[in-house]
Formats: structure tokens, sequence, C-alpha cells
């Protein structure tokens, strides 16, 4: 047994994020930490690493108890993080950022030689390959969680914590890095790994802890369970997964014909796309992320221009248009990235509900009317289902799930004509993911467009009346329901078929 | 032409480097603080407080290394202060340094009054004498500007080489740099984040204390109200020109010291003459102004500055 935690309590004012959880890790051995958001996951592995001290309980590492509240005591003994959100100096180098804290402060040197040909053995050793001398800032998200693995292992970690590891990553990365893990484990080292994507837990766990309310609520051995059981461990009267069945097209909403951007937005531009969107249909996008989704996203949202070709809503043409006028013509938005672009983080609920129409709707001869600003949040919560203390509470104390209700209902409440849905359940867990997609459903039986871009081609195809494939700018025909399977739309991924195409036309 | 000679002179580059010495100890200073994370504008009273302090000191009688040692604990007071309300409390550090700029102001003021309330002109103290390097300040020009001046000058550019080389080469100047980069990351590592920033912010102090020491005890031989005259502000805008660089920002505290000292000179010749003094007097502040505003564009702020750090926060 290398860690033993016993009967963890931690509570945050009123609430109980973790009540007297126990769980432990032998050598060698995978533990999946399952739970919904909120279920209290993250907290306990913070209270393991000492950023959190438990109330009640303790941590055992090796059969020492470990001093609460105390990340050094953590890492001394052998524990090594990777958070969620990476912990990283973005303008120190790969090598600066992991010797960080590993020698006396106020020893004389650096060993900087000794240290990068260190790192760049481990890196061989367990096929993390990544620039020591390389700026953080410079690097893609999946080599940064390389940099945070190797912070661990460049301490001697006997135990890894992984905090939703492939939340970040594309279906590539992921598999490399489950192929580190199995080296990591190979080699002596215990992990235990947040997630709560379930084959991931099944592909890569020896054990399953379900957590539920900050409750333990079950243990199952990967070998003996199942997906569906463990679905329906993780939350109490499982919500159904929506069924989608094929709908007829309703009237073209917007049509783009030929449409190109340019480059000076960077990221990749479209190149000669041509696609329309149906009322009452859903057109899912696939295509690895970077291929030209942010330029496509940002072109219906009116956040881009097209250089070339015809944009044109209903009846409309639009050539150079605002987020504003976009609003204004019934287009609703689920930004890609909830956080930065989605909500305004120490806004409260109701300052975050009224973003998209405070000048219009909440605002009365140039004064908000707060109260109504209010109601209108209020409803939301009650709406749809937003777990929060109340109006009043600042944005970022939500989690992911929560804060995407929010930003669902602030798209939908306007009844729009045209929803852009850009990774709309990226990092949530079943619960919401089901939640998201079937108000997604509600609205395309209204009559709406809906307009996903996903990476996860089972969301793809589950949804989509319509598919597109994207790659680097180039959009694919449209396959109807059921005409394409998932090696199909892979070799359009790869870039296949559109050379072909090309020439039919 | 006038203005070849003057740039040709010993004396002028000599009162170039002189003038630059009592910024580069306050730019250094305020380079530490805020590569740890934490804007320190209580600096223009600190050196205040620092001048004052280290002259009185040696006033009253102890030797004149003992009066910077004074100056720099009075520094390093504010500092600490600084640390207490900035970082452990976590408060606006606009609002916490300018309160400490005032409080230090004026605390100055109120003990000079109270510890020569009879006096009309502040007594003269025997301030820093030049200390000539031998061989090395015989060569021309160079020579009379770099190695014929006071050792607390000598001290600012050694100060300023050990600090490149502690902040780049050292595992505490990591861990420094770190904390105003990322103070998760820090904290994530096992150190602490309010240890660190404090440390710097004391230290820091301590150096634009000794900073504002250097116009009393080596510049000038007495203690005035308005000398330190917003030199410290200088210093927060030099540190940006340095791009948080220590061999930056003490080429920056040169070039700033030389467009001062050109004018001085430029208003004793013909030109002088003909064009209102006033010019001259700006003449270094717009040039700063001009050379901020050239090299701050590819400046890299440290992203954790003035971002207060909450342990255990969600």
């Amino acid at each position: 047994m290398v860690l033993r935690l016993s009967k963890i309590t931690k509570r945050f004012g009123k609430v109980v994020a973790n009540d007297a959880v126990s769980l432990d890790l032998a050598r060698g051995e995978v533990v999946a930490l399952l739970g919904e958001n909120g279920a209290g996951k993250t907290t306990l592995m913070n209270i393991l690493f000492g950023q959190y001290a438990a109330d009640e309980g303790f941590v055992e590492v090796f059969g020492h108890r470990l001093p609460p509240g105390s990340p050094r005591a953590a890492l001394e003994a052998g524990v090594g993080m990777v958070h969620q959100h990476f912990t990283l100096a973005e303008n120190l180098t790969v090598w600066e950022n992991i010797t960080l804290g590993t020698m006396p402060l106020f020893g004389r040197s650096l060993a900087a030689r000794g240290a990068k040909a260190r790192i760049r053995d481990l890196a061989a050793d367990f096929k993390l390959a990544v620039d020591p001398d390389a700026l953080v800032s410079d690097l893609t998200v999946g080599e940064r969680q390389r940099v945070e693995i190797l912070k661990a292992l460049y301490r001697d970690a006997r135990i890894l914590i992984l905090d939703e590891p492939t939340a970040v990553l594309t279906p590539q990365e992921a598999d490399g890095l489950f192929a580190t893990l199995r080296k990591a484990v190979e080699q002596g080292l215990s992990v235990v790994f947040i997630s709560h994507k379930l084959h991931e837990v099944m592909a890569i766990a020896d054990r399953v802890v379900v957590l539920r309310h900050g409750r333990l609520a079950a243990t199952r051995k990967t070998a003996e369970t199942t997906r569906e059981e463990l679905a329906s461990l993780m939350v109490i009267g499982a919500t159904q997964s929506p069924e989608f069945a094929t709908r007829p097209a309703g009237p073209a909403l917007m049509t783009l014909t030929g449409v190109g951007t340019g480059t000076d937005m960077g990221g990749v531009p479209l190149r000669d796309v041509t696609m329309t969107l149906h009322g009452g249909q859903i057109t899912g996008l696939a295509g690895v992320s970077g291929n030209g989704q942010a330029a496509l996203s940002d072109l219906v949202a009116g956040l881009l221009a097209p250089t070339a070709g015809q944009m044109q809503l209903a009846e409309v043409q639009v050539a150079n248009w605002s987020p504003r006028q976009a609003l204004a013509h019934g287009i609703a938005r689920i930004p890609e990235d909830r956080h930065k672009t989605g909500t305004i983080a120490d806004f409260d609920l109701t300052e975050n509900a009224m973003l998209e129409q405070y000048n219009t709707e909440f605002a009365h001869r140039g004064w908000i009317n707060w109260r109504k600003a209010r109601v209108h949040a209020e409803r939301l919560i009650d709406t749809y289902d937003i777990r929060c203390p109340g109006p009043d509470t600042r944005i970022r104390l939500l989690s992911g799930g929560n804060m995407q209700k929010l930003i669902l209902g602030r798209a939908l409440e306007t009844d729009p004509t045209i929803i852009l849905a850009n990774q709309p359940v990226r990092g949530l867990d079943i619960g919401a993911v089901n939640y998201v997609h079937t108000r997604l459903g509600e609205a395309r039986d209204r009559g709406a467009a809906v307009l996903l871009i996903s990476e996860d081609l089972d969301e793809i195809m589950k949804l989509s009346d319509v598919i597109h494939v994207i790659s680097e700018g180039r959009l694919s025909p449209g396959f109807a329901r059921g005409s394409i399977d998932a090696a199909g739309l892979g070799a359009w991924m790869a870039g296949d078929g559109f050379a072909e195409a090309t020439h039919a036309s | 032409m006038d203005v070849i000679e003057i740039l040709m002179s010993a004396s002028f580059w000599a009162a170039a480097i002189r003038i630059a010495s009592p910024l580069i100890f306050a730019t250094l200073g305020e380079l530490v603080c805020e590569r740890a994370g934490v804007l320190n504008l209580g600096i223009e009273g600190i050196m205040v407080a620092g001048a004052f302090a280290g002259w009185i000191a040696v006033w009253a009688g102890l030797p004149l290394w003992g009066g910077v040692g004074v100056a720099m604990v009075a520094g390093m007071g504010f500092g600490a202060l600084h640390g207490v309300l900035s970082v452990l409390f976590g408060l606006s550090q606009h609002v916490v340094g300018v309160g400490i700029t005032l409080l230090a102001t004026s605390l100055t003021f109120y003990t000079y009054r109270v510890a020569l309330p009879e006096v009309s002109t502040p007594p003269k103290i025997e301030a820093f004498q030049v200390y000539e390097i031998p061989i090395l300040s015989k060569i021309p020009v160079i020579g009379p500007a770099l190695f014929a001046q006071t050792p607390l000058t000598y001290l600012a550019f050694g100060l300023a080489g050990a600090l490149a080389w502690g902040l780049y080469r050292t595992p505490l100047g990591l861990a420094i740099r770190a904390v105003g980069e990322s103070p998760a990351s820090v904290a994530a590592q096992g150190l602490s984040v309010a240890a660190l920033r404090m440390g710097a912010v004391i230290f820091g102090s301590g150096l634009m204390a000794v900073g504002g020491a250097f116009l009393t005890m080596s510049a000038f031989d007495s203690f005035f109200f308005d000398m330190v005259n917003g030199r410290g502000w200088i210093c927060i805008a030099l540190v940006v020109f340095g791009a948080w660089r220590p061999g930056k920002a003490l080429l920056g505290a040169i070039l700033f010291a030389a467009f001062d000292a050109f004018q001085i000179r430029l208003q004793q010749t013909g030109i002088g003459a003909h064009v209102p003094y006033q010019i001259f007097l700006m003449m270094p502040y717009i040039l700063s102004i001009l050379a901020l505003v050239l090299m701050s564009r590819r400046a890299s702020v440290p992203a954790a500055l003035m971002v207060p750090f909450n342990k255990g926060e969600r």
C-alpha cells in the first residue's frame, strides 16, 4: 500500500466537498477517480497534495502521515500532481519550470547542464518529447502537459495524480499520454487518474473509485464492471442520453458560398467553403482542432469577415458584420472557451446572464434594470438547473458544467434561429453532456439551425443530421445521418477525398 | 561645436555616472520587487526616508557605512509594511504603494522637525569622498568617469552585476522570477509565495533607500526636503525601459543621467542663451518617454505583476 487516505472530510463554508472519503492505492496500480463535476474529486486530490487542509481524516504515504496543508511535504514524500489548469510559468523555459523548487533556495548554482541532461533522459524514457530550452509559452497544450508530468518525474515522484488530463488533449495526444502512463506503471509508479470519460477509465485503470456528492459511492475493479454500471453509479437516477432521429430539413437559414478568410487572424484560414445551415437540423462539423474551425466559428459569430465568397443569412446578404449584428439576426453562440470568451470570471451570475442583452432587453433609457436582470438570472438558474448559491455568486466559483448551463441558457432564452455550438460539452460530465445535448435537440425541434463543432466523433455522429468534415480550411460535402461511418469521417479528417472532390468539380 | 565638446569631456561623463548612481540602486530595488510580482509605488517615499535616515545617522555620529546600513534598514521597514499589506493581505498594490510614499515622506519630515527643531539650514556631514582606483582612473575620459567615483557608485555597479547573476543563475533568483510569472506554479512546487514576495519587497525597498541615501551621503552632504524630486518615479519607468533586466536597467539609468548632465552643460553654451532653460530641464524626461515608447514594445512584463495570490482559494 503506497497511499492511504483515511476518512477525509472537507467543508467549504456550508458545502461539504468531501464526506469521510477513504481511498488506497497499491504499487504499480492505476486508480481512476470517477465522478460528476462537483463530486469532490479535485478537492480530494488537492487535500492529498497539501493544497487544502482536511477538516477531518489524514493522508498516509508509504506508511507516514503527511502534515496537512503542505505541498512541500507531499512532494518530498513522492507525490506528484498534474493539475487540470497547468501550473507553469509561461515566460520561463521548460527546464526552469521543472527544476523550480527542487534545489535549496540559497544554493549557489542552478546546475543547468546536469538538470537539462536529466530532463532529456526522463523525456526519452517516458516518451515525453519536449525541448528543455523551449519557452513554455511556445508550447502546445499537449507539450505543456508533458512538462507537468516531467516536473513530477524529475522529483522522483512515486505517486502521480492527474486531474482530468485528457480534457485539453486531442485523441492522438491522449493516446500518447496513456502510453506514458503505462510506462510509468511498469517502472513501479502508482497513478491516480481523475476523469469523467468512461472509455478512458475503462482503458487505463485497474480499479475505479466513484465519488458522488462528496461521498464514496462505489469501488469496482475495471475488469468486473461495465461502462453502463459506472455511469449509473456516478449519477443517481442517471439521466437518459437523448435519442436523435433524423428530421426533414427546414428552410435554409444561412448559406456560405465559396467563402474564404484571410490569414491575419492567426490560425488556419478557410478555403472555398460552401455550406448551408437548415432550420430544424443539426449540422455537425467534424475535424481535428485547428483546421479552420475557429475561422468558421468566428465567421458565423460576426467576429470575422469573409475575404472571398458570399455569406447569406436567410434572404439577407452579409458582408462585414459585427457580433452585435449577429445577435440581432438571431444567432446565438456557445463559445469554445467558456472561461475566456464565454463568461467574465469575476462578474456574478446576474451580470453574466445579461451580457448579450444588457443594452437592449435589460436597459431602460440608458439605465440598467437590475431587478429584471436578476429575475432573468433566477429564471435561468431554475430552468437550466444551474447549481449555485444564488444569482449573486461570482461565476468563477461554479463548476464547468454549471457555467456551461448558464451560457446555454443565455443563448437559448433569446429563441435564436441559428445556434453556434462550439465544443459545447468539452470537459463536462455525463449528466451535463446529456443535458446540453437534450437542450440542443429541443432547439432543433423548435426549428433552429444548429451548427455543432466538435472533435468528438461520437458526439458528431449521434447528434448531427448532416455532417461536414473540415481539414486544412477545406470543407467536405455534407453527409446525411447514417451515410458515413467513423472510418469514413476519419479519412476525410486526414485530408483524403478533398483532392478527388476538386477534380470532380 | 559645443555639443561634441561636451560629449568628449571627462567631467561630463563623470557627472553622468554620479547622477546615475542613486537611480541604479532604486531601479534595481524596484526591479526585484516587480520581478516577484509586486509593483512598489512606495519607491519615492522610501528614497526620501533613506536619504534622511542615512544622513541623520551619520550626523548623530555613526560612520558613513553605518549610515548606509541605517538607510537600508529604514527602507526594509517600509518594505515590510508594503509586503504585509500587499502580499499577506492582498490589497491593491497601487493604493498600498502610494500610501507608503505619502507615509514615508511625511514621517521623514516629521522626524526631521522633531530631531532638528531649531535649525534653519540643515547641518552638513562628512560625505563619501571620491576614491580613485589606481591605474584604471588614469585612462582618458573613461578613467575619471568610471574609476574616480565614490565607493557607493562602485557598489551600485557591482550590485547590477550581482543581481543579474543572482536572478538568472541561482535557485533563489529562479524562484523570484517564477513567483512574478506564476505564483500558482511556485506554490505547486512546494515553495512559499508569500515568503518569496515578502523577501523581495523588503530587500528591494532596502535598495531604494540606499539610492536615497546616495543623495545625502555621496552626491551632496546634507538633506533637503525636495531632494528626491521624482527620481523614484523615473526609476519605475527605467524598470520598464530595462525590460525587467538588471543590465539593461543599468544602461537606462546611465542614459537618463547622461541626458540630465548634458542639458545642464548645454544651458551654459551659446545655445543656452537663446532657449528658455525649462526646455533643457524637460529634455531628459521627453527623451526617456520616447525611449520608453520604443523599448517597451518588446518588453515582457512579469505575468503576475500586481496579481495577489491567496493560498487555498478556488
